[in-house]
């Protein structure tokens, strides 16, 4: 593991942990910056190390049956078995007592666990109250992320870089059907959807490229649907601050239109005239752009077909059509 | 013209498809449509030149038989979980070959096939199969004629068979949704989803859901009202007991997802606002009413397939149940916790913690009673005489794999877990570990277990024996790869990948695809060769496998009325303890007329109303729907000028059959149970410890 983690986790934990992660690689798999079992951060470290103690726990019940069966069924075949035959036993005490009794300890423990954890790996949950964090604001589309950077001014598609060791606050809602947020080497999944705001804290406490993507599935082109994170130093996070001002577009309603447009990000970079390969940046995004495009759902007005991103009937604002797209859009 | 057809256009045939655009995955799709209708044609061809068009409707369509109803639903189960298999397979092989957007299935066409897999298997395979066996064995098992509502019964397999119709006619005119077998709005409203196939989801969910419900309100009844005298609650077999909740849950947990696709019925065809994205519809409401349904649905299919192993345990131990009271106590446990559970399919809502805490330990909770019945069928195999019949391997099978499934379930019951590996191949191949080991397992050993008491012989051991192993080495080929792609983040139901890593697994995977063909193959084959050895198979005394419960007591094939007498019950095991206490050669019954239901229309004219109305709502034909409506009306107000809807057999009739089966128990060499799986097992069981 590269880097070392602010808060060292128990050693056989991070024994369990290591074993799994050991055995994924060995199965011929790189599993850095894509997954959970190479945390880079404190929320997946702690998820890993919970997934392990719950496992750990419940292989007390498990184990038993794989070491029981082959004996029971040896001793007691038809055909040669040397174990007494006892046909009308069916109740022992103490046996029930232990059959019951075991169980409902080991749901205590497990249940212990689960609940403490689920308070503090609680997504709403910041992560270091002291330190104000990274706001970003995330939008699904069909079928790419939209972050905007409200603090900075800025927005990109399908790109994330964070400074490593800084909180970030991920708000987020989907500008179509209902999508899945989830960069598993730092935190779980979220949902996202249309007319709601959820949020996702998370921090990456070590440096690299984490994968990103939507995991719920919303047409054709879902399998394409990832990003990729890049947790990176202040400068090399000021630079990239700096690359969006400079040699961003403008976010405005035609440009956020055609981005709505089913596509996936390389083919909106097309839409949006840039070359192939080119990352779509903005260097400025309209006011209260994010709660604009929550509230485009909640102004008490059915919204036409051809104003609902990802629907086969949405049109960009200037084809022909009787009126206007109502609110989000083109509303500042 | 147009208007006459509603939506139905020539394009809609997916031949039109593969000849506008000849790829692979079209060329598929043709060929399964294809299938579908040559399939349809030689089976109509067949029963035409070999006459069978009477008995099939005499004997069976129009039938009230719960015996035959019950072949009715397993033979439905069987031939949609032949589609569903190969909708599988396709799906495994294109994964296989998959890696960046390579494979020979588009990723609408992988879409459609991730939905009707999982339709067909929840919907069409596992419920009439659960079905079909409760219908085959409860009557036995509690000493009854027949189920508490004949009629009804036939029109819930009429409704359930009208949904798979549906499905199937999907492949041939159109196309099926391709959004999951849940069908998550608003990606399945009509904004986002404006074609047919959505539409096909709703109208067969809810003619099954329908079917399931009442079901679960005859077997209810049935096992409330139909036991013979002396059979207590406390000397129900188990597979009752598991019967009998399954059934609750039915009645509790099918109306929510009827009521879920009725309102995005109407958000789709009314442009109501449930479910959508606008005017306050909210898509977490159609979550909330599905697992409602979802979670008890689970629960609903796997206490069966618990009932069958506690018998097959029980029966092939040659010794009573262990822990019989705890048993019971653990499955209506699990049946009230399974209706407390159902938020954890969406624990990644953004929930607060105390909802996801709150759900997530009551998840845990049922593995008590899970673990505990585990244990208690350890302690029937100690100090037992265990036989490795097929049912039997099935149960060691279902044992090993599915606390593996137990396992992973305990860690999604976590939020935190389940925030990482949520739509991920890891919660596929988890319900998976549970779905086929448990329910799947379940119900082969069932049908191996009970198909001489309805067919009059056993299946073959051997093919039998190969289709088991091939199930376990294709499920934990196919499934155990899908956990570790699982934790490494590959999501479900997207048809490519880019990431090199998984591809290994997936190859493995793929392997593990044709295994499971195999199995499906060496199950085929079984039932071919046991037909044509059905004379050397045949088991006519009625008790192959020296079985425990009332329904060995009477020939195989049971008559049309089940039990001459209806029998008086001392024991749980009451067929053991009369075989022990010899009582069966001494017994001089006094017969009496018996009353049975008369063959209705009912049952199969529900079947092609539904279907006709299904058909007629997918494609907005409305004159069509407005007739099925009618005719359904019709069928009903017809039904209650009938007033002659019972056949009595005479009391002389039943006893002669009676009599004549005594004489051939007695004429029956009797076998110990180191013959029972060669052909000189004729049904008559020796007394244990003979052996």
């Amino acid at each position: 593991m590269p880097g070392m983690p602010p808060d060292p986790p128990e050693r056989p934990k991070f024994l369990a942990a290591s074993l799994i992660s050991g055995a994924m690689v060995m199965g011929g798999c790189t599993v850095d910056g894509l997954t959970f079992l190479a945390p880079g951060g404190p929320v997946a470290r702690s998820e890993l190390s919970h997934f392990t103690t719950i496992t750990a726990v419940s292989l007390i019940a498990i184990v038993p049956v794989f070491l029981l069966l082959p004996v029971l069924l040896w001793r007691y075949r038809l055909r040669g078995g040397h174990g007494a035959y006892r046909p009308k036993w069916d109740y022992s005490r103490p046996l029930e007592l232990a059959m019951w009794g075991v169980p409902v300890a080991i749901v205590c423990v497990l249940g212990w666990h689960l609940m403490r954890n689920a308070f503090e790996l609680d997504p709403y949950r910041s992560i270091d109250p002291g330190t104000p964090p990274l706001r970003i604001e995330a939008v699904a589309l069909n079928w790419k992320w939209l972050f905007l950077y409200p603090d900075h001014g800025i927005a990109t598609v399908d790109r994330l870089a964070v400074p490593v060791g800084v909180p970030v606050e991920f708000r987020l809602t989907s500008d179509t059907v209902m999508q899945s947020f989830m960069v598993s080497a730092l935190a779980g999944q979220i949902y996202v959807m249309p007319g709601m705001e959820t949020y996702q804290y998370l921090l990456a406490d070590t440096a690299g490229d984490y994968v990103g993507r939507n995991t719920q599935y919303n047409g054709p082109e879902f399998a394409g649907q990832s990003f990729v994170l890049s947790a990176v130093d202040e400068t090399a996070f000021g630079a990239f601050i700096e690359e969006a001002r400079t040699s961003g577009l403008a976010l405005d309603a035609a440009t956020y239109a055609r981005l709505a447009l089913p596509s996936d990000g390389a083919d909106a970079a097309q839409a949006l005239g840039l070359g192939e390969g080119q990352a779509i940046l903005f260097k400025s995004i309209p006011d209260e752009f994010f709660t604009s495009l929550v509230q485009r759902y909640m102004n008490g007005a059915a919204m036409q077909d051809w104003a609902q991103p990802g629907a086969p009937g949405f049109r960009l604002p200037q084809d022909p059509s009787p009126e206007v797209p109502n609110a989000g859009a083109s509303a500042p | 013209m147009n208007e006459f057809f509603g939506r139905l256009s020539w394009e809609a045939m997916p031949f039109a498809k593969a000849i506008a655009d000849p790829s692979t995955s079209n060329l598929i799709g043709a060929g399964a449509a294809s299938l579908v209708v040559v399939a349809g044609l030689a089976l109509v061809i067949l029963l035409t030149l070999k006459g069978y068009w009477r008995p099939l409707w005499s004997g069976w369509l129009t039938s009230l038989d719960h015996k035959r109803i019950g072949v009715m639903y397993i033979v439905l189960a069987l031939v949609m979980l032949a589609r569903a298999v190969i909708e599988g397979a396709l799906m495994r092989l294109h994964h296989a070959v998959a890696l960046d957007g390579q494979g020979f299935l588009s990723a609408e066409h992988y879409a459609e096939l991730f939905s009707t897999h999982g339709t067909i298997m929840v919907f069409f395979v596992a419920v009439p199969f659960v079905t079909g066996l409760m219908n085959i064995v409860v009557p036995l098992q509690i000493g009854a004629r027949d189920v508490s509502f004949p009629l009804l019964n036939s029109i819930s397999l009429g409704l359930t068979a009208a949904g798979a119709a549906l499905v199937m006619i999907s492949l041939v005119v159109g196309e099926f949704s391709t959004g999951g077998w849940s069908g998550y709005p608003p990606y399945t409203g009509r904004v986002f989803s404006p074609g047919v196939g959505p539409d096909y989801w709703i109208w067969a969910i809810t003619l099954s859901s329908i079917g399931t419900t009442l079901s679960g309100i005859n077997f209810a009844v049935t096992i409330y009202k139909e036991r013979a005298p002396g059979m207590t609650f406390m000397r129900l077999p188990m597979f009752v007991w598991t019967a009998l909740c399954s059934s609750i849950l039915m009645v509790f947990a099918l109306p929510p997802l009827t009521a879920a696709t009725l309102m995005l019925a109407l958000d789709r065809y009314a442009s109501f606002h449930f479910f959508t994205n606008d005017l306050g519809g909210n898509m977490m409401n159609f979550a909330n009413l599905f697992w409602l349904f979802g979670h008890p649905e689970v629960y609903l299919l796997v206490l069966p397939a618990y009932g069958v192993f506690s018998e097959v345990f029980s029966t092939f131990s040659g010794k009573r149940l262990y822990g019989y009271r705890s048993l019971v106590w653990a499955t209506m446990a699990i049946a009230i916790l399974s209706f407390t559970v159902w938020v954890h399919h969406f624990f990644t809502m953004g929930g607060s913690p105390y909802l996801n805490a709150v759900f997530g330990a009551a998840t845990m909770l049922i593995a008590v009673p899970t673990g505990v019945k585990v244990y208690d069928w350890m302690a029937t195999l100690y100090g037992g005489r265990i036989r490795f019949g097929v049912p039997m391997i099935y149960g060691i099978g279902f044992l090993v794999l599915f606390v593996i499934g137990g396992l992973t379930g305990i860690q999604l019951a976590n939020p935190t877990i389940s925030f990482q590996v949520h739509n991920t191949l890891f919660l596929v191949a988890h319900f998976h570990n549970v779905l086929l080991p448990g329910v799947l397992f379940g119900m082969l050993a069932g049908y191996t277990f009970w198909f001489p008491k309805v067919f009059g012989f056993r299946l073959v051991e051997s093919w039998g024996r190969a289709a088991a192993f091939f199930w376990f080495a294709g499920f934990s080929l196919v499934f155990l790869p899908l956990y570790a792609v699982g934790l490494m983040g590959m999501p479900r139901r997207s048809y490519s990948y880019d990431v090199p890593g998984y591809q290994p697994w997936m190859i493995v995977s793929a392997i593990g695809a044709l295994f499971v063909l195999s199995a499906m193959a060496a199950l085929v084959i079984q039932l071919v060769v046991s037909i044509r050895r059905r004379a050397d198979l045949a088991v006519p005394a009625g008790d192959p496998w020296d079985g425990r419960s009332l329904e060995w007591s009477i020939p195989s094939p049971a008559p049309d009325w089940n039990f001459a007498v209806v029998p008086q019950v001392e024991d749980r095991d009451e067929f053991t303890r009369r075989k022990e206490a010899g009582i069966i050669d001494a017994e001089r019954p006094v017969y009496a007329d018996i009353a049975l239901p008369r063959n209705s229309v009912q049952g199969i004219g529900h079947a092609v109303v539904g279907t006709a109305l299904g058909f007629a709502l997918v494609w907005q034909i409305w004159w069509l729907a407005a007739l099925a409506v009618l005719a359904a009306l019709a069928l009903v107000i017809g039904r209650s000028f009938q007033t002659d809807t019972l056949r009595v057999i005479p009391a002389k009739e039943v006893e002669a059959d009676d009599q004549a089966f005594r004489r051939l128990c007695r004429g029956t060499q009797a076998v110990g149970r180191l013959d029972e799986t060669s052909d000189r097992n004729r049904g008559l069981a020796l007394p244990e410890g003979a052996a």
